[in-house]
């Protein structure tokens, strides 16, 4: 029997495609005009060519907020992925305690960002915060507002505070899809814990981790409100991540060419890391 | 009803950019309609790549050639644009 091909199928997908362009097409395409013109306001825009990328990519500036991102990030998956999987795979798979530990971990979810912020920036003032107060009082000398290293832990505490759960979330769905028979017949095999969790959880779990570290890295590239809202983005420029450095220009001196020249390269970064990132999950599930 | 688009800023050079890319999509849509099924097969990186992935690197690394080149060398784009297509024919001969 031949197979019959219905091409108004395609249709169905016309409201996607108008949803897209509106959130996302237009937008994009509006920054790239900004980026090759300069504007003092009125929507009165003058040529400036390529002048901002070249200005850009010459700025100390940017390519300091640059590398403390990637460090960010790198510090923020190398923490939530472990965490997170280890977190999963001690969670009940039965029981009173399956609901009780999924809604523990929903909660921080639910929080929005600049809550978030507000609370860590409460929590860790070493006058009136708990954190702050007590770590203090242990004889450590902890001050956020000063020292750059703790406003680097504190910003790293608090994301890892609010999006290990999404990691375990994701892990845990991918563990209690595991059907019972593998765990038997590793058990018949004689199989350590080890074994079990190289050989039957973690390929299983690949998809799933797969979506949390791109998630997990596309969100902490792009951090903005939390680190915003507790640091500032200082002391001085220590916590000043792309996203914080790109809205001071933007909104902050309301420079729109040199912000939309920073958020095209800052899109073209992200978007070859998250490339880079699927290609390379992707093509080890399938080697696999 | 007012179709003002003077606040996207629009300028003959973004114009044509997007024109350009307008006609690729149209392109790879013709070529797919010509020959379905995406010709997909394993190159130099090592792993499987449709013509939708070869184009996606092509544009991609276009973009970075014309960042690497406005960074290292200077302002005049052509040589990139060259360096750009040769890379894209690379991309699309080899991956």
């Amino acid at each position: 029997m031949e197979k019959t091909w219905n091409n108004k199928a395609w249709f169905l997908v016309l409201p996607v495609l108008v949803l897209v362009a509106f959130s996302a097409v237009i937008p994009l395409m509006t920054v790239v005009n900004y980026s090759v013109q300069d504007t003092f306001g009125n929507n009165v825009f003058f040529w400036a060519g390529t002048e901002w990328f070249e200005e850009l990519l010459s700025s100390s500036r940017f390519w300091e907020a640059m590398v403390r991102n990637l460090i960010f990030s790198f510090i923020i998956l190398a923490i939530e992925v472990p965490l997170g999987i280890f977190i999963a795979l001690n969670m009940p798979k039965k029981g009173w305690g399956v609901p009780v530990c999924l809604v523990l971990m929903a909660l921080p979810l639910l929080i929005p960002w600049n809550v978030v912020g507000t609370i860590w920036q409460v929590f860790g003032r070493n006058d009136i915060g708990l954190l702050g107060y007590y770590v203090n009082a242990l004889g450590i000398d902890y001050n956020y507002v000063q020292d750059p290293f703790d406003a680097w832990v504190t910003v790293i505490v608090m994301d890892v505070w609010h999006w290990t759960s999404l990691v375990v979330l994701l892990c845990y769905a991918g563990l209690v899809s595991i059907p019972d028979a593998f765990y038997q017949a590793a058990k018949i095999d004689g199989a350590s814990r080890w074994a079990v969790f190289r050989y039957i959880q973690l390929p299983k779990m690949n998809r799933v981790l797969l979506i949390a570290v791109l998630l997990r890295f596309m969100d902490s590239f792009m951090i903005y409100t939390e680190p915003f809202v507790v640091t500032g983005g200082g002391p001085g420029n220590s916590t000043t991540f792309l996203s914080i450095d790109l809205v001071k220009t933007a909104l902050g001196q309301f420079d729109l060419g040199p912000a939309a020249a920073m958020s095209l390269v800052y899109f073209l970064i992200v978007l070859l890391l998250s490339w880079v990132f699927y290609t390379v999950m992707t093509n080890y599930d399938a080697e696999r | 009803m007012n179709f003002d688009l003077t606040w996207m800023a629009w300028t003959w050079p973004t114009a044509a950019f997007f024109g350009t890319i307008f006609l690729l999509l149209c392109g790879m849509a013709a070529w797919e309609y010509a020959s379905p099924g995406g010709n997909p097969r394993v190159g130099v990186l090592r792993f499987e790549t449709t013509r939708g992935d070869r184009l996606f690197l092509s544009l991609l690394g276009s973009a970075f050639i014309h960042l690497a080149w406005l960074g290292l060398v200077g302002s005049n784009l052509w040589w990139a644009l060259a360096l750009s297509v040769v890379y894209a024919v690379g991309v699309f001969r080899y991956v």
